[in-house]
């Protein structure tokens, strides 16, 4: 078997050197009940050419983004990667190496964590960022708990800009950790609304922008209201590209930001793996969750880089961690800084102008439709639209002409009475064509 | 004729008893400097698309935006190549050597799944479009679900898990709304002392109370302590089997027995399922729940740290309160429940974004297409030979703790056998650097004095075992022999020597800021 | 100076207490890089968690050795941890408490019951 390569010689001769009669002896401590004798009921090993085309013709089933006209957003982004990014990242030593736990012989990992710790520093506007994070749901829930933990209070408000998986991922692990979540009802422009919830119990108000409904909000001012009453603001990115062009979360006053770095070096991959972004202030650096690399010197005086501070860890802390979590999202950060290496900061603010370019066209060519809209104030590369009926069946008609209009709002939130809402993302990946094909298909479905 | 006499070396001398295999490109590239370092301010290596009408002004987002542009380098495409390939030469890696880190399950990757999951299909889908337009995704969802299902005999899964410690978090985020729907809520789990430290930070993150089970003198659980320790107030026990001395629990079936008998559930820890997966059912040794690490037994890559995948098997009676998305059929179609609702309502909820880790899915299912049940068998068939050969050439040298009977998958070694030549397991792992292998597993499990646990994997040929074992006899004769300098100052062949982990601490420098000169 | 199996010191003068850990504990723990200490005015119940002490490789709660109002934290620590390695049963101080209860004092062990508890560690 081409991934096996003892051989039956190997075999007997290594039983022999161990003195066992067979393989099945070093199995003897297995409860005689629990043995199995045979392999299990599936199917038996496969040659490569096989498995290409039982999982080719799969992937052949799905309808691959980059085919038509295509309009979906709401925390996932279709960017265009570089050649070079995919190619370095299937480089052996990055793509089969493990944690950098030994580090003399992963300077080359943490190296690129020092460098992407730096990157994401940049774009946030925070000074400490940790080495990445499962996604930006789960660093959301994260950055919630940790509020709780620095200001030793037991409630978090959840604006109603946020992006609904996230909120249901941060209410069930903060739910899990005792700490209170007060969601409020979804909203296209008022995540001030949080301050409406602010009392002395208020750990952290979490806010999004641009939010799910593609709203850029300034919230310095909610940063202030919070700090007020000794709560901490956590600003949430789903967006990562908007961060070449949109005020960072640290200039506006954020203790914790959190985002989603998928757009950058990493494609779709239907939901996952992404990459989380975390960052923080200096003073709450001691508890912020995941791994962190920090620069030191060896023995012979030359810089190098190490984990550090890991000492809040699970592999240390265990039951008194800051968390539980073990992985960083590794290869995908690597992507991430890859891709950010290319870009630069000036490349990243011109690709989010071109981003916020192309979206406004496709909101021109919405919005002079009757019947349509436009929900959004003042959007980035994504806004929302009421449609005169439900978006799902919008979707589904103009998917029987090519086109993916974008994301139902009732997908992410069935019960918020949005059923009419769609949310429509343009990227640098979307030509004119596209948007005059996704207004004409729209048009002639409205006046159906 | 007139031959010159002077000639040159043509074969070099020998200059040691130890081989590096993995050079760590020393003779090329040495110190690359940061990318900040490079001189790239204000520069791009992008070219974009643009049409004649797009306004790049952004006039409408006046008042929202940064004052400049982020202060960050940016390297054109050969810079880049340059900057990443020097880097990558700087780490070890499982496709240089054996890499034999216990409990991590360092085995080869095929690149059949790196393949696979760049085929569009896979890459290029949205977790949010329409349904319709996904069904080979749904599908092949469903068909890694039964595999797992399949080999571990348990009745359902949940995929979306996107690591380990996080399928730890889901299943006793299940274990805890199990109980408070009979109304029964419970405070404490239990675990092991050789537990790995996931498991009571992952309990304490579900706010339960952690209590350590002691163990035996033969490196198993002790179960009259665990059967003192039962009680009305514990949720569940949560052990890893094999365990992580790399011994299987022989009285795990009596383990589970006492643990439901207290109305707890029983968590296994799947860290170590590639000594078992087609030999044992974990249903079949009473489990409750079990998180798999894919990046571990099915081989999705390690990648420097992650990305990761952990789902979740559950018994029947945990299977309601499974995180959404819940895979279903509606009608013909696959479709996905996305939502507490319909059969779904008791789900615990949602645990990330999205549907989960679909490129790493890909790579699994990959993974045990290519490796067929017979195959997956043989694989636990062969990690447990190749880790009892390790054990049998090295047990005459190195002490182990836990000596009787066979090891599975791993090997565990203590450093007792080092007593008196002034070498830690630190210094010898060190010194396994210079002789070009990674070092095993040091300090865990921590019920274990100076631990190093070995864990080859079934993907290493005879000829890697050999060397490896010969390697690490050599020096442990060194260190012997008394050769403590060699151990102290190692590693000297690696791209760096020992770093000081203290100052790191100490006065944290998380990113490059300017005044660094 | 009072000792506790934990490895924590009291030096009473008056009716405040200095509380540190010993020289065993921070040999033990290799170097210190950070500590965190309770806020003035806080509480301590005999036997509470009151600090955390952490070196590279392991992190330690140091319990309250008796009962008390946290009356002084050494501030030095925060910018030289070192000195709980250099100075552990002096500089290296980590709290001031003030005693509720002189006899739980007396009930801890003396130096010399100290010493001879550490040689059958």
């Amino acid at each position: 078997m081409r991934y096996l390569p003892l051989t039956e010689t190997d075999r007997a001769e290594m039983l022999a050197l161990i003195g066992a009669p067979s393989i099945d002896a070093l199995f003897v401590d297995v409860p005689a009940s629990a043995r199995l004798g045979a392999p299990v009921a599936l199917p038996g090993d496969a040659s490569e050419l096989a498995v290409e085309r039982r999982l080719g013709a799969l992937a052949a089933q799905n309808r691959a983004a980059g085919s038509g006209p295509f309009f979906c957003g709401a925390g996932a982004y279709r960017h265009h990667v570089p050649a070079s990014v995919d190619h370095l990242i299937q480089r052996s030593e990055f793509l089969t190496s493990y944690t950098p736990y030994q580090p003399e012989i992963a300077q080359g990992t943490l190296q690129v964590l020092f460098e992407f710790q730096t990157q994401v520093a940049a774009l946030t506007g925070l000074p400490v960022a940790n080495a990445s994070m499962y996604d930006g749901s789960t660093a959301c829930a994260e950055a919630v708990l940790m509020a709780a933990r620095a200001t030793r209070r037991g409630k978090a408000v959840l604006s109603g800009g946020l992006h609904p998986h996230y909120a249901e991922t941060t209410h069930t692990l903060a739910h899990s950790a005792g700490v209170e979540t007060h969601r409020l009802a979804a909203a296209i422009d008022d995540e001030a609304a949080v301050l409406s919830r602010l009392d002395a119990d208020t750990a952290c108000v979490v806010v999004q922008t641009p939010n799910v409904f593609g709203t850029v909000t300034d919230v310095s001012a909610i940063a202030a209201a919070a700090h007020a009453v000794g709560a901490l603001l956590i600003v949430v990115t789903t967006e990562a590209v908007s961060f070449g062009l949109l005020k960072s979360p640290g200039e506006m006053g954020a203790d914790i930001a959190v985002a989603e770095g998928q757009s950058i070096g990493n494609t779709l991959n239907f939901g996952g793996p992404y990459v989380g972004l975390f960052a923080c202030t200096e003073k709450l650096m001691r508890q912020m969750p995941g791994r962190l690399c920090g620069e030191t010197v060896d023995a012979a005086g030359k810089r190098g880089f190490v984990l550090t501070l890991s000492t809040r860890e699970q592999h240390i802390r265990r039951d008194k961690a800051t968390s539980n979590i073990c992985t960083n999202s590794g290869l995908c950060a690597l992507a991430f800084s890859i891709h950010m290496s290319l870009l630069g900061g000036v490349g990243l603010e011109r690709l989010a102008r071109i981003n916020h370019a192309r979206a406004a066209r496709a909101k021109a060519a919405l919005a002079a439709m009757p019947g349509v809209e436009i929900l959004t104030p003042r959007f980035f590369n994504e806004f929302a639209v009421r449609l005169p009926r439900p978006a799902a069946v919008v979707v589904e008609a103009l998917l029987s002409k090519g086109i993916v209009a974008g994301v139902p709002f009732s997908r992410l939130e069935p019960t918020a009475g949005l059923d009419d809402v769609l949310l429509v993302c343009a990227t640098e990946t979307t030509t004119v064509e596209d948007i005059a094909a996704l207004a004409i298909a729209l048009k002639e479905e409205i006046a159906a | 004729m007139s031959m010159t006499a002077v000639g040159r070396p043509t074969r070099p001398e020998a200059d040691s008893d130890l081989h590096p295999v993995a050079a760590f490109g020393k003779g090329l590239a040495q110190d690359e400097p940061l990318i900040f370092e490079l001189n790239r301010w204000g520069e791009t290596g992008v070219d974009f698309d643009l049409d004649g009408e797009d306004d790049l002004t952004c006039r409408d987002l006046a008042g929202l935006t940064r004052s400049a542009a982020p202060v960050l380098p940016g390297l054109t495409e050969p810079e880049t190549m340059r900057h990443y390939v020097r880097l990558s030469q700087k780490n070890h890696a499982i496709d240089l050597a054996l890499y034999p880190l216990g409990s991590c399950t360092m085995k080869h990757n095929p690149r059949l799944g790196e393949r696979m999951a760049r085929l569009p299909g896979f890459a290029d889908i949205h977790p949010l479009q329409p349904i319709s337009t996904v069904q080979g995704a749904l599908a092949l969802m469903g068909e890694l679900a039964h595999w797992l299902k399949t080999l571990t005999g348990m009745s359902a899964v949940a995929l979306p898990p996107k690591a380990g410690a996080h399928g730890e978090l889901c299943g006793l985020l299940a274990i805890r709304a199990a109980h408070e729907a009979r109304g029964d809520a419970r405070r404490t789990v239990l675990t092991p002392t050789s537990a790995h430290g996931t498991n009571p930070a992952s309990a304490a993150l579900v706010g339960y109370a952690v209590r350590e089970i002691g163990q035996t003198d033969e490196g198993r659980v002790d179960i009259a302590d665990l059967a003192a320790q039962l009680g009305p107030d514990v949720a569940a026990v949560m052990v890893t089997n094999p365990n992580t001395c790399g011994l299987f629990e022989r009285d795990i079936v009596e383990i589970a027995r006492l643990t439901h008998a207290a109305g707890a559930y029983f968590y296994c820890d799947g860290a170590n399922f590639n000594a078992i997966v087609g030999k044992v059912r974990p249903a079949d040794l009473g489990v409750d729940a079990m998180h798999i690490n894919l990046h571990k037994t099915f081989s999705t890559p390690h990648g420097g740290g992650g990305p990761g995948a952990g789902p979740v098997v559950f018994s029947e009676a945990l299977a309601p309160y499974a995180p959404t998305p819940w895979l279903t059929f509606e009608g013909d179609r696959l479709a996905l429940i996305e939502h507490s609702i319909a059969a779904a309502a008791e789900s615990q909820g949602r645990i990330c974004a999205f549907h989960g880790q679909m490129g790493m899915y890909v790579r699994a299912l990959a993974y045990m297409l290519s490796h067929g049940a017979n195959g997956l068998r043989q694989v636990a068939e062969d990690a447990v030979l190749n880790a009892n050969y390790i054990k049998a050439r090295l047990s005459g040298v190195m002490s182990a703790p836990f000596p009787e009977g066979p090891c599975m998958h791993e090997a565990l070694f203590d450093d007792e056998w080092l007593e008196g030549t002034g070498v830690t397991t630190l210094d010898f792992a060190k010194a396994m650097i210079d002789a070009g292998f990674h070092p095993m597993t040091m300090y865990f499990p921590l019920v274990v004095h100076g631990a190093m646990l070995i864990e080859p994997t079934e993907t290493e040929p005879r000829g890697e075992i050999d060397r490896f074992c010969d390697t690490l006899l050599t020096l442990a004769g060194a260190a012997k022999a008394g050769d403590v300098e060699r151990f102290r100052s190692a590693p000297v062949a690696a791209p760096m020597r020992r770093l000081d982990e203290t100052a790191a601490a100490r006065k944290p420098r998380l990113r490059w800021t300017p005044v660094d000169a | 100076m009072r000792f506790t199996k934990d490895h924590e010191w009291v030096d009473v003068s008056g009716d405040v207490a200095t509380v540190g850990i010993t020289a065993y504990a921070a040999e033990q723990l290799g170097d210190v890089v950070f500590v965190e200490l309770p806020d003035i005015g806080k509480i301590m119940k005999s036997g509470e968690a009151m600090a955390v002490v952490e070196s590279v490789k392991a992190a330690s709660d140091v319990f309250a050795p008796i009962s008390g109002l946290v009356t002084g934290a050494n501030t030095v620590l925060a910018d030289a941890p070192e000195t709980v390695n250099d100075e552990p049963e002096n500089g290296g101080w980590f709290v001031k408490i003030k005693v509720a209860d002189a006899k739980e004092v007396d009930a801890l062990m003396d130096r010399e019951a100290y010493e001879k508890y550490l040689a059958t560690l």
